[in-house]
């Protein structure tokens, strides 16, 4: 038996408790201490709800395109060869590493009317800095890794064996894609989808740059969050956090469940 | 040529989605970080270097450096112990285990800064003890460390966690019956076993750790030269249209990203299947 079991377990409970179990905690004791009518009362304020569908309905849109694009390149990555195939794979980890804040501000001039795409887009008359667009734009790179990055060792596990073999058969290349391909990727790509969908929910520092941050137009609602915050209203802040968190949770599931759906399938 | 394994698509059709893969990650991550050099330098290398000098920026800079000099080996600390006890022993509520650790990534670093205003914010649970004896957390470099520390708890115990599992006990037992001791079994054994994925999931963490930025926005309280950290020093800069010190303080950032990736492929090109699964973050 190897020493260290109590002391290691110890600790990292000990730090869970305090750092995480307990904080949490609190936020929906502190979330429980408005009634329900007004829990009712400020989730249904037009400046709340427009930013629960703002934030909940642009990262799924962010998650989708993601999903989308995400198999392809995740293909493209996987299986082409082609000169700067490296330097893109390893850069698609980029919006893991880099500040949230700096991707924000970078992104916001970039599409402002001065930056080098807005200025691009002006003559035609499309505005991204400041409307939806731009917050749209910026959780598509935000949720860019998860799809490509949960595709890719999937796609590199496959045997090719099973696909030689299916076109041996006379299988043609759809009948390949939608029998071979496709069952083992879609799992990958569903929890790739839903970390990016996670992530965009609550993301904060990429966005309010780019969103303009208007009330019940452009305010996401981890900013409402912070709004709440500032103007000392504690319990309300508090319960938007905890709702948020509650929907946090049930992707999580989600993610556990896809996997063990997954795992069911595939036998792995 | 290496030989190019599809299925049977057509050339044209292997080059519009090469095409158009390659055109996607340009747009979301090429050209911005062309777009973010280009304007650091807008004003010259001369301007650059200025601006990085004024005694605001350089505080923000000592700041995020002493906060990752504690949330870093915090953190590594933590990563190892709860790497240890869920790879190497088996007990019940492990699981559950692995999701609170994993839960501050699904966090909102907004949340994650609002659940210590509760607990140490003047108006908080612990606020009124804490003012008694003068000490400041919120609006204070302990907060800023404690929020830090929760948002990136988990990137060293993940990079770890899927390779040790993997590894097994089998040479650690070994190491016991010939008559080592627990620790020396860890320094021996287990450390240079996991040391790339160690190195790896430190600087993912540490490159996190310096550009944190919802949750430490949110305890931070913002003073000039006091409480700011290289973001929210980033984010001061740019609201004062003060485009080029924005930027470049940025770039030392995104410099700081790059490298961090660039380390990471080294690793994995040099030491295959000993930094863990391609850590996901």
């Amino acid at each position: 038996m190897l020493p260290g079991f109590a002391p290691t377990l110890g600790l990292t409970l000990f730090v869970l408790s305090v750092l995480v179990v307990i904080p949490l905690g609190g936020l929906f004791v502190k979330a429980s201490g408005l009634s329900l009518a007004q829990d009712a009362a400020l989730l249904a304020t037009p400046r709340v709800a427009s930013a629960f569908r703002l934030s909940f309905g642009l990262a799924f849109a962010a998650a989708l395109l993601n999903g989308f694009a995400g198999i392809f390149i995740a293909w493209v990555l996987e299986r082409y060869r082609f000169p700067g195939r490296r330097a893109l794979d390893a850069l698609v980890d980029l919006p893991f590493a880099l500040p949230t804040a700096v991707a924000g501000i970078t992104f916001a001039a970039l599409y402002a009317h001065n930056g080098w795409i807005g200025a691009l887009l002006q003559p035609f008359g499309v505005q991204v800095s400041y409307t939806r667009v731009g917050i749209f734009l910026a959780l598509v790179f935000v949720g860019l890794p998860y799809v490509i990055r949960s595709v890719q060792p999937v796609l590199a596990d496959l045997e090719r064996e099973a696909e030689e073999a299916a076109l041996t058969l006379g299988a043609g290349s759809a009948q390949i894609l939608a029998r071979v391909i496709a069952p083992p990727l879609i799992p990958a790509l569903l929890t790739g989808m839903a970390l990016a969908f996670a992530r965009g929910v609550g993301e904060y520092g990429s966005v309010i740059f780019i969103a303009g941050n208007m009330p019940g137009l452009t305010e996401i609602l981890p900013l409402v969050i912070v709004i709440r915050l500032e103007q000392y209203d504690y319990a309300g802040a508090a319960l938007l956090a905890s709702v948020m968190l509650v929907a946090s949770f049930v992707v999580l599931l989600a993610i556990n469940l896809l996997g063990l759906w997954s795992r069911r399938r595939h036998g792995a | 040529m290496a030989r190019e394994t599809g299925i049977g698509e057509s050339r044209t059709l292997r080059a519009a989605l090469i095409a158009g893969s390659a055109g996607f990650l340009i747009l979301f991550l090429v050209l911005p970080l062309a777009f973010l050099a280009s304007e650091a330098f807008a004003a010259g290398f001369a301007a650059y270097v200025r601006s990085l000098g004024t005694p605001d920026t350089l505080a923000a800079i000592r700041l995020t450096l002493l906060v990752a000099a504690i949330a870093v080996p915090a953190n590594t600390l933590f990563g190892l112990a709860a790497s240890w006890c869920i790879a190497k022993f088996e007990f019940p509520g492990k699981n559950l285990l692995l999701t609170l650790i994993d839960l501050p990534i699904s966090v909102s670093p907004v949340i994650a800064g609002l659940v210590f205003v509760l607990i140490f914010g003047a108006q908080g649970w612990l606020g009124p003890i804490l003012s008694a004896h003068g000490i400041r957390v919120i609006f204070a470099v302990p907060g800023l460390v404690i929020a830090t520390v929760f948002v990136t708890l988990p990137f060293v115990a993940r990079q770890l966690i899927p390779l040790m599992q993997e590894q097994g006990l089998a040479e650690e037992e070994c190491a016991l019956v010939l008559g080592a001791t627990g620790w020396q079994t860890f320094w021996r054994v287990t450390l240079p076993n996991i040391r790339w994925a160690l190195l790896y999931g430190v600087l993912l963490c540490n490159a996190r750790v310096m550009g944190e930025f919802g949750a430490v926005s949110v305890v931070s309280g913002h003073i000039r030269g006091a409480t700011m950290t290289m973001p929210l020093q980033v984010e001061a800069l740019y609201q004062d249209y003060n485009v080029v010190a924005a930027f470049a303080l940025a770039s030392l950032l995104a410099l700081l990203a790059l490298i961090t990736l660039v380390i990471k492929r080294l690793l994995e090109w040099s030491h295959q299947g000993e930094i863990g699964s391609a850590g996901s973050a």
